[in-house]
């Protein structure tokens, strides 16, 4: 069983959301990480680009696998975690410390559609 | 095998050389007094033959020239021959032992085919010679696509693709021509079964085109009820790979023409899977419309360590009017395959190419039969050229510790002198063990291979712990690819 | 067409006998061959003779081949174009041809495989020396297919950008092939003779050749800041040879490099097998197509190599690939690779002094004959050039043809010479005889 932080938002891909204000941080959940194994690179856009909700906005690398990013909103990517680039593995170790992007949301109404961690858990498994 | 740790940069020794050029350009007879235009113009000639430090400083300005010191080994020939005949002994090839990796028809290289090949009269044609200059070498290229019109039952070949997934791309474009030559521009759908090698989605990404996956059923064969509701009038085609990647052959592929064709797609053959056919079933007689082959496969050219190959696509009635459009490779493709490939196929000759195909069926289902016990067989019936196990039956897992997965079986074989299986493909079955033996292995053999395999079953029954820590006697142990992908160190 | 003797009784390939043939029938349960295909329906089972010739013994074969070899004309070649005639070392057909090289698979089993990773990762090294880049991958098809690949490596680095510029100045078939890889996915392709006039923030890649079709040494200064300054990627196709001598792609500022490695004494076997490179710099290793060998340590620590960032693969990335590329030249690489090693950075400038001055030599005699003009005046060139004729070009060509000679081919309105360090003065000598024989 994987964990799953209460306090987060989900996204049926496997992304988590942390609401900051207008601010949305973004990370992949534990399930996800233990699904793509050993993490050799994080694919992440550069701050300025913008982002919408459902659509890629990077990658996640294993040896043996690639897995696209989803935004779970949209908006606008305030920060990047440059600590990736060079330790991807810190998403193994604690994946809702190794958060990818924050976005500056523009369209708040978005979280709604997330779902809970109770909600979040009946996919994770 | 044995390890050997140097690169050939580790060898250079500052002014070692290991070429043999002549001293000075052109003649070495003409000396420069004899060199009559030379005084009367500019002078060339005679410092051509005055063996002045550099013609090109002379002749190209400062600044187009190169700046930083170019590190290339410096050896002598010894040096070379010695290096690389240590690497070559460090690989294990079709000629060491059998290497019955599934989908990859590693069958037998004829050593007659590397003889032509190298053919003196061949070697030497510069590709743009005007077709009266090249009239043998036009006729090889036109008797191997009458030789594979009449295998496959299309009509004509393409042969400027240089691999299997270069053959794809180029039929997709095909495809793409045909509807477009029709106004038929909303076709921008292709249609690929779960089971497909990873380069068809691949090739149909690149080709611009959007990837609809249809599943298949229990029995591993498309589902032709799941592919119904997908046809319509934005499907180019649909890619389809028959026998599939379990080895098994899609019964139901007269009824899947039928719909295609009757929705104004068309049919794409994937010829990885083409051994088991030959000489007994024609992709054109299932109603396929662009196909390829892959050459290194089918047709006996060896691989090569990954190429060259060759991926030549044929075509039927339909697509004929657009064969040439694509234009995929510089120049003719890779002609010193094709001569390959015919010398094979004309050895082959109406007679033994019935025989082909059979004999390697027989030797699939051989082993399947005969390790059916060890191995997890996921689907039961007979199957073509190869076959897939879905892992261990046993694979020895207690008391927490780990049982033996089927990457532990692959690398476990290479400890007995066999190259692996293909392992962990297709993608429907978790532990898949992927085995195609070839119709040019002798029953002895295949015994061997089986008495094997049963070996290592037992082993993992035992204790997997042996299969965890195999290869126990190749060159080097298992790598750290993780490490390698995090960190990449492309340079030494 | 041929008559065969052969005894129908065996086939060297096929090591089953019929007893063989009867115990493994056995073991699966069935009664006989056409048994196994009974998951076929029957109308797909191919029930006529196959239109092939009867099969034929080796000797036959060899007789074969040997007449279709006589209809061919040996040739003296004086034309490049993409193919040239450089020597070939006798060492390179000798390694090549090693069987655990030459019967071997794309590596596969790490292992057992470690011959070829090596070389491959000594390829991929030779070409960032060579070009001045970062990172190479194992090789792709051929130069043409290399700079469309490049083109589409550009669009996937730049987010958002999908048109590409190429330079007219290219050879023709590296247009082509970049026109028919780039008609079919997103991507504009704009042609120019003048790339910079092209530029526009739309632009995500933007091709150049470093020597150009009519074997101009091209001055790219300036070209890599406007292209930067556009936010594109500056893709420089060239000759991996004549970069012994001629300023790098990554001097003139380049982010990829691509080419075809021919010219590393690859016979020119009419038309292939001949191999591709590509090379980037770091930033965009990430979005190299095909296959990358890295340097590891095995579980003991021992030094081995490995298929690394496999993870942008087509295999792994399936529809979301933005190459499909997996075989790609990897033998053709080991000979351009012991080529490289035999040549040296000396026997390699040394191959370009040859040819360089044996085409500056035909270029003087060429003009001597008063059948030429300059077509380029006081441009600089190394083994390729164009003159303008001045003498009727077919009857020119026949002539040439007729004495043996493969040479001044027609292109946009000039003819095209090329001489490597493989032609001899007299045989420059006895061309340019042929061509003063020519009427004006």
């Amino acid at each position: 069983m994987s964990k799953i932080l209460e306090e987060l938002l989900y996204s049926d891909s496997h992304e988590w959301v942390k609401v900051d204000g207008n601010i949305a941080i973004v990370g992949v959940s534990d399930f996800a990480q233990a699904e793509m194994g050993d993490i050799t690179y994080v694919d992440v856009p550069s701050e300025g680009d913008s982002v919408s909700k459902g659509e890629d906005f990077g990658a996640l690398e294993s040896v043996k696998a690639s897995s696209e990013l989803y935004s779970p909103v949209s908006g606008t990517v305030a920060a990047v975690n440059t600590e990736l680039e060079d330790k991807p593995e810190l998403i193994n170790e604690d994946p809702y410390a190794a958060w990818i992007i924050k976005v500056e949301m523009s369209d708040k109404s978005e979280l709604d559609s997330l779902l809970s961690a109770a909600a979040y858990a009946e996919i994770a498994d | 095998m044995k390890y050997y740790d140097k690169l050939i940069f580790e060898l250079s020794h500052p002014g070692r050389t290991g070429y043999s050029l002549p001293s000075c350009s052109l003649s070495a007879a003409e000396t420069p007094g004899n060199v009559q235009s030379s005084a009367e113009t500019d002078n060339t000639a005679a410092r051509l033959f005055s063996g002045e430090q550099s013609f090109v400083r002379e002749s190209v300005p400062n600044h187009l020239l190169r700046e930083s010191i170019l590190e290339l080994p410096e050896v002598s020939e010894v040096d070379v021959v010695r290096h690389y005949t240590n690497l070559s002994q460090m690989n294990f090839g079709v000629d060491t032992g059998f290497y019955p990796l599934g989908s990859c028809t590693m069958k037998y290289n004829p050593k007659i085919n590397e003889e032509i090949a190298s053919h003196p009269l061949f070697a030497g044609l510069h590709p743009l010679q005007p077709d009266e200059t090249v009239k043998g070498a036009r006729e090889v290229i036109e008797g191997l696509d009458a030789a594979l019109a009449a295998i496959t039952g299309m009509k004509h070949f393409t042969f400027l693709p240089c691999a299997g997934a270069h053959g794809e791309l180029t039929g997709l474009m095909l495809m793409r021509e045909y509807h477009l030559a029709r106004n038929d521009n909303a076709r921008t759908k292709v249609i690929v079964p779960d089971s497909a090698h990873g380069t068809n989605p691949a090739s149909a990404a690149v080709c611009g085109l959007q990837i609809v996956e249809v599943k298949s059923g229990a029995d591993g064969l498309v589902d032709v009820e799941a592919l119904k509701p997908l046809l319509g009038p934005d499907v180019a085609g649909i890619m389809m790979t028959n026998p599939n990647t379990l080895g098994l052959f899609e019964r139901q592929i007269g009824e899947i023409a039928e719909l295609v064709h009757e929705c104004g797609g068309l049919l794409y053959y994937d010829g990885a899977n083409m051994n088991p056919l030959l000489g007994k079933v024609r992709p054109g007689d299932m109603g396929f419309d662009i196909m390829h082959l892959n050459l290194h496969k089918t047709f006996s050219t060896p691989h090569g360590g990954g190429g060259p190959g060759s991926g030549p696509v044929g075509v039927g009635e339909r697509v004929l009017p657009y064969l040439n459009i694509p234009r995929t490779s510089g120049f003719h493709g890779n002609f010193g395959v094709m001569l390959r490939a015919y010398a094979y196929i004309l050895m082959l000759g109406k007679q033994h190419i019935k025989m082909a195909g059979p004999l390697a069926t027989l030797s699939a289902n051989y082993i399947k039969e005969s390790l059916k016990d060890c191995f997890k067989l996921p689907i039961a019936s007979v199957c073509k050229h190869e076959f897939v196990f879905d892992g261990l039956i046993n694979d020895g897992a207690r008391d927490g510790k780990a049982g033996a997965t089927t990457l532990d079986v692959a690398k476990r074989l290479l400890d007995y002198g066999f190259h692996a299986p293909t392992i962990y493909f297709p993608l429907l079955f978790h532990q898949a063990l992927m085995i195609e033996p070839t119709e040019t292995e002798s029953l002895e053999t295949l015994d061997e291979f089986i008495a094997v395999m049963k070996k290592i079953a037992a082993e993992a029954a035992e204790d997997p712990d042996i299969l965890h820590g195999a290869p126990h006697n190749a060159p080097i142990g298992r790598p750290d690819e993780t490490s390698a992908a995090r960190n990449p160190i492309l340079k030494a | 067409m041929l008559k065969s003797q052969t005894d129908m009784s065996g086939f060297a390939y096929f090591p089953h006998t019929e007893d063989d043939i009867r115990v493994m029938l056995e073991r699966i349960g069935v009664r006989s061959l056409d048994e196994l295909y009974s998951d076929v329906p029957e109308p797909f089972i191919y029930k006529g003779e196959y239109d092939l010739p009867d099969a034929l013994s080796e000797q036959q074969v060899r007789d074969f081949f040997e007449s279709l070899g006589k209809k061919n004309t040996q040739l003296k070649v004086f034309v490049g174009q993409g193919a040239y005639d450089h020597y070939t070392p006798a060492v390179i057909p000798y390694i090549t041809s090693r069987s655990e090289f030459l019967t071997a698979y794309t590596p596969d089993q790490c292992e057992i495989s470690q011959g070829t990773r090596r070389y491959i990762f000594e390829w991929q090294r030779m070409v960032c020396r060579l070009t001045g880049m970062d990172v190479a991958n194992a090789s792709m098809y051929d130069g043409p297919s290399a700079a469309a690949e490049a083109l589409r490596m550009a669009v996937a680095c730049t987010r958002k950008r999908n048109k590409v510029i190429v330079s007219t100045k290219l050879q023709q078939n590296v247009l082509d092939v970049v026109s028919s890889y780039l008609k079919y996915p997103d991507i504009e392709v704009v042609f120019a003779w003048d790339v910079l006039s092209a530029l526009g923030p739309d632009v995500a890649g933007v091709i150049v050749p470093s020597i150009c079709r009519h074997g101009v040494i091209q001055d790219l200064t300036g070209i890599a800041d406007a292209v930067h300054a556009a936010g594109a990627l500056l893709i420089e196709y060239c000759d991996p040879s004549a970069l012994a001598v001629l300023k790098t792609p990554a001097e003139w500022g380049a982010d990829i490099a691509v080419g075809d490695a021919q010219t590393l004494g690859i016979p020119l076997c009419y038309g292939g097998p001949y191999v591709g490179f590509l090379a980037c710099r770091n930033e965009y290793m990430r979005k190299l197509p095909g296959r990358i060998v890295g340097q590891a340590g095995d579980a003991s620590g021992k030094r081995c190599f490995v298929l690394t960032l496999q993870a942008r693969e087509q295999h792994i990335r399936r529809e979301k690939a933005t190459s499909n590329i997996c075989s790609n030249e990897s033998l053709m690489a080991l000979w351009a690779t012991v080529y490289l090693s035999l040549m040296g950075p000396e026997g390699l400038r040394k191959v370009n002094e040859l040819s360089c001055a044996g085409a500056h030599y035909l270029y003087d005699e060429l003009l001597k004959t008063g059948r030429f003009e300059e077509a380029f005046p006081g441009k600089p060139f190394l083994k390729e050039f164009c003159l303008k004729p001045l003498v009727d070009v077919e009857k020119l060509q026949q002539k040439l043809l007729d004495a043996g000679f493969f040479a001044a081919l027609e292109l946009d309105g000039y003819v095209t010479f090329c001489v490597t360090e493989k032609r001899t003065k007299e045989e420059i000598d006895a061309l340019v005889a042929v061509v003063k024989e020519v009427e004006l």
